[in-house]
């Protein structure tokens, strides 16, 4: 089925860091390769609306985010980008159901349902924060992201903070996510097992420049 | 002293106070906010200003007040016309310990502001909640702690009051709170009953402090 291509063609000026991308997707996983320093997370706060391009132009599908030319510069709340960050970021004073609910405004009940089945989080929801393991931690903010609908859900290295053993039972949720949910994503991780399952498409990112994109087997280093 | 008079004193000075928080929460909620939150022009100014009135002497505040809001005053005689009379009435009271607070309440809640990690309001944000949403639901309820300690501080010192009160409210029957009431028996030699009026005064500060400190403590 055609999708409708997410532009990313835009210059981000940061201190002494400046990130450039030219990019037309048309992939709907999308994984962000590259060392840190390389610009990935500050990709995904540009699209989010969390820091200010200098110029060009930011587009998910017919919808424009950010665009220098046509004076459009989204407020991040009418985005509908969900972005689970690196530490997941869940409100510490809420509990689980409440982390949940917060952007469900956009999301029917069917498929509120349905997200919560497909995490497994259904008997989480009574439970504090506090009281999460890592592995839920990270599903719980995945189904929060999840529940706002988005039309193009943002991960931050979602499994950075968590051993091999829980990566490997957290992986199977994200595929679930983007086969069943099809929800588009931005995935970005530096580790290339988990580009290689989550993702059709790799843009690798260097310094702040784009170093190759392609399909995982041609785009991602020593394959 | 009329142990009517040591009642009606303490309950005029705890409602007055009560008051005085009340009309310095939501300017002193704003303004700290925008001091932790937000960088615009004038900000250093307006960051002086609002410490002002803990440096300057309280009478001095008091006659600042007592120009603007005098029947001559700008604000005053504005509000002669429509029929409000603040200067030497308990509404001179309020503000006078209102403005005396405010700086107090905004240097804590600005703390409990700035302690509030600024991804939680961004992530909120990307959920779908406006400015608004974000601010009572997440800011405020983060910051609680901090803003609790603040309203009990300004309180603390809104119960205090001497200066800037004696100036534009004076020492009337009608607006004489415990630090008015202290002065005035001190004054007039009447040594028992000032110091009947200073233990009621330091066992109330004492425990709003206390549980003030115990917030800050943990915020």
């Amino acid at each position: 089925m055609p999708t409708d291509p997410v532009i990313l063609d835009f210059t981000l000026r940061q201190g002494g860091f400046s990130l450039e991308l030219h990019q037309r997707i048309e992939a709907r996983t999308v994984a962000l390769y590259g060392p840190s320093g390389a610009g990935k997370t500050t990709t995904l706060d540009a699209i989010a609306g969390l820091r200010r391009p200098a110029s060009g132009e930011i587009r998910v599908g017919p919808h424009m985010l950010f665009s220098s030319d046509m004076g459009v510069d989204l407020p991040v709340h009418t985005r509908r980008v969900g972005y689970v960050p690196q530490d997941v970021a869940l409100f510490p004073h809420l509990n689980v159901q409440r982390n949940i609910m917060y952007g469900t405004g956009r999301r029917d009940e069917n498929s509120s349902t349905t997200v919560l089945e497909l995490l497994e989080i259904g008997g989480l929801l009574s439970r504090r924060i506090d009281g999460l393991s890592g592995g839920e931690r990270q599903r719980v903010a995945l189904a929060r992201a999840l529940m706002s609908a988005p039309e193009l859900l943002l991960l931050d290295e979602p499994m950075a903070a968590l051993d091999l053993g829980l990566r490997d039972r957290i992986l199977p949720y994200l595929e679930r996510v983007r086969d069943e949910i099809g929800t588009r994503m931005i995935y970005v991780s530096h580790i290339k097992g988990e580009v290689r399952r989550i993702a059709d498409w790799v843009v690798v990112l260097d310094g702040g420049c784009v170093v190759r994109s392609g399909p995982p087997n041609n785009a991602l280093p020593g394959t | 002293m009329m142990e009517s008079e040591l009642v009606r004193v303490t309950a005029f000075t705890l409602m007055m106070a009560a008051i005085a928080t009340l009309v310095m929460l939501p300017p002193g909620v704003a303004l700290a906010w925008l001091l932790a939150r937000r960088r615009f022009l004038g900000r250093g100014i307006l960051e002086t200003l609002v410490s002002l009135p803990l440096v300057i002497p309280p009478v001095a505040t008091g006659l600042i007040l007592l120009k603007v809001l005098g029947r001559r005053g700008p604000l005053g005689s504005l509000l002669e016309h429509t029929g409000v009379d603040i200067v030497f009435t308990w509404k001179a009271v309020v503000l006078a310990m209102a403005v005396m607070g405010l700086p107090l309440l905004v240097r804590s809640a600005r703390a409990g502001f700035e302690q509030v990690d600024p991804r939680y309001e961004q992530i909120a944000a990307t959920l779908g909640a406006g400015p608004c949403r974000v601010f009572l639901t997440i800011s405020l309820p983060l910051a609680g702690r901090g803003l609790l300690a603040g309203v009990l501080l300004g309180f603390s010192r809104a119960l205090g009051e001497f200066g800037a009160t004696i100036m534009i409210a004076g020492a009337l029957p009608g607006t004489r709170t415990l630090s008015v009431a202290i002065y005035r028996n001190a004054e007039i030699g009447q040594d028992a009953a000032a110091m009947t009026l200073l233990v009621a005064a330091v066992t109330i500060g004492f425990a709003a402090v206390s549980l003030s400190n115990r917030l800050g403590a943990t915020t």
